[in-house]
């Protein structure tokens, strides 16, 4: 399985980072390098073994449905790019 | 009062009780080493005097009162991945270049509660991910022993000055063998934990089910006392483990004696240097003169161990670092037009090579049609990589082996071939993807007269055992107290 230029283009989309169209050429080389170097996982005979998702095999905790954290929204503002009036501001989303 | 910067933790704290030196002389030697030797190494990312000094003021305060823990003025800092309140936090990356911490990552409040005095927070590779901390925002770490090559990484930063005697010890973060490898190639002790042991609170996220936070010093003892300050239970982490309470001190003077150290045939193959194996077979003869017997074993997954990797911690990181979208903090690219052409040009802009191609792998893995054939099977081989550690400790109690295939490489050597870099993690993934403690310890040198590293990797849970098998080695040996010459 190698990586078209458009398929390049689709996933950067989809992860949101912006490719120039000279860019795209050579990160397409170096993905399917990686990928290429991957595809060796395809050969294994997994048949019947469970995925692990995670180091240890636990159990999420519950916690007491109460309020732990203090109101520290101006903090959290103050290193924000862009606020105003308590709010943070991105380009218009809504003609 | 020189050569308080070669000390080791417990000799600093019995000069800090004794008043033979305060914290705040303390703090002022390793400033000043900082300030002579850090402009050659670029181990620092930032340091904040006032603040530094205030939390050395309050030290001797404390033990003036009669207050202070065993690590109570004893200077350190922190790899730059934990956030710090006030300090400037980047991850080595342009997209928290200007991010100050609004609050203590877990690590960092429990060291400072035990009065340490921080300073400052260290270079490491862009988001944790490198071998060799070329890929950090702020330019690559030198390795103190030759300044050509690197210090190895992530936590490049952390190695480097505490191998140059800046700092007596830091933090450091694993994923995949980013405390062992430049442990390793910089000649310190460090120590990954068993997943779960150290809460991942306030410590930037790569790879969330591999990322574990562990102490980088000068040996083995060293390590143990910051692993008593850094465990325990910590619920705002969803996989905190709920575990009593150790004292991983208890254990250094053990006996080896019948110990059965497991050496992995693959560990051992072709891609191995044979000065790091001359080096590790060494240190094997000291621990047969220790008493313990070696077994052979095999880990026949290992080698699997990579590509698995590069499966799942992309996956993760894609994830993970989806939260960087010049919205809420951080890096915001200074011209855009809409929404997604702001967050595209936002991420473009703000993140690094490696970490980009990481995020990009990540999605394509995780995207519709081939999360079963990458993702998933990853996690399979996954499993199959643990299930070859619990086999291998049925024959032994800890396994040894190399830490790196080499000695530190000279700047550049990789920089251009990833997969080269990758492979130099080989020996240490498969710890970090089973959730096993792993250690790396000083045990000779190598080519150009660069220190090579003995990986010990122990069963779940198995820290003060191995800190014993590390420091009953470092009883009979001098590796962990040589320092590089030409830092004065």
């Amino acid at each position: 399985m190698s990586l078209t230029l458009e398929d390049t283009q689709r996933i950067a989309k989809l992860a949101r980072v912006e490719l120039s169209a000279t860019d795209c050429r050579e990160t397409q080389r170096q993905l399917n390098g990686i990928l290429g170097f991957i595809e060796q996982l395809q050969a294994v005979d997994t048949k019947g073994i469970e995925p692990m998702s995670h180091a240890v095999d636990a159990v999420l905790r519950l916690r007491p449905d109460t309020v732990t954290e203090t109101d520290r929204r101006d903090a959290f503002q103050a290193i924000a790019p862009e606020v105003e009036n308590g709010l943070y501001l991105v380009p218009k989303v809504i003609e | 009062m020189n050569a308080l910067y070669n000390a080791s933790l417990r000799e600093l704290s019995a000069a800090l009780t004794a008043k033979k030196v305060s914290a705040l002389e303390l703090t002022t030697l390793f400033f000043d080493r900082i300030s002579r030797h850090d402009p050659t190494l670029n181990a620092f990312i930032s340091t904040d005097s006032d603040k530094t000094l205030a939390m050395a003021r309050a030290a001797d305060a404390r033990i003036a009162a009669g207050l202070a823990t065993p690590l109570t003025g004893i200077p350190l800092a922190h790899k730059d991945i934990f956030c710090a309140q006030g300090w400037l936090t980047t991850a080595g990356s342009k997209m928290l270049s200007n991010f100050v911490a609004p609050y203590d990552a877990h690590v960092v409040s429990r060291l400072a509660d035990a009065g340490m005095v921080t300073l400052g927070k260290l270079n490491m590779d862009e988001f944790a991910m490198g071998s060799s901390n070329e890929s950090s925002y702020f330019g690559p770490v030198k390795n103190p022993w030759d300044t050509s090559c690197v210090s190895g990484g992530s936590s490049g930063g952390s190695a480097a000055a505490v191998a140059a005697r800046l700092i007596p010890a830091a933090t450091g973060t694993d994923t995949g063998g980013s405390i062992r490898q430049p442990a390793a190639l910089c000649g310190l002790t460090g120590l990954k934990p068993t997943y779960g042991v150290i809460s991942r609170y306030g410590m930037i996220a790569y790879a969330s089910s591999l990322d574990q936070a562990g102490p980088m010093a000068k040996s083995a003892e060293d390590c143990a006392l910051l692993l008593n300050e850094m465990a325990g239970f910590d619920p705002r982490d969803s996989t905190s483990l709920q575990r009593d309470a150790e004292n991983y001190t208890r254990d250094l003077q053990q006996s080896l004696h019948g110990l059965r150290i497991g050496l992995p045939k693959e560990f051992f193959a072709d891609g191995l240097d044979e000065d790091v194996r001359n080096a590790v077979e060494a240190a094997l003869n000291e621990y047969r003169k220790l008493g313990a017997e070696t077994v052979e074993i095999s880990l026949p997954n290992s080698g699997l161990s990579v590509p698995a990797y590069y499966v799942i911690a992309p996956a993760e990181a894609s994830s993970n670092l989806s939260r960087f979208d010049g919205v809420r903090y951080g890096y915001r690219a200074p011209e855009y037009g809409d929404l997604d052409d702001m967050y595209s040009k936002t991420r473009a802009h703000g993140f690094g090579a490696e970490v980009k191609r990481r995020i990009l792998i990540g999605t394509y893995v995780l995207s519709h049609g081939y999360y079963d054939a990458y993702y998933l099977q990853a996690q399979k081989i996954r499993r199959l990589i643990a299930a070859d550690f619990h086999a291998a400790f049925e024959h032994c109690d800890v396994i040894m082996g190399p830490t790196s295939p080499s000695v530190a490489f000279a700047l550049g050597a990789k920089s251009d071939d990833m997969l080269k870099m990758y492979l130099s993690d080989i020996y240490t993934i498969a710890v970090n993807l089973a959730g096993l403690p792993g250690m790396s310890i000083p045990c000779g040198f190598g080519q150009g007269e660069l220190p090579v590293g003995l990986q010990i990797i122990g069963p779940w849970f198995g820290e003060a055992k191995m800190l014993n098998i590390a420091h009953k080695y470092q009883q009979i040996t001098d590796w962990h107290r040589r320092a590089p010459e030409n830092i004065k």
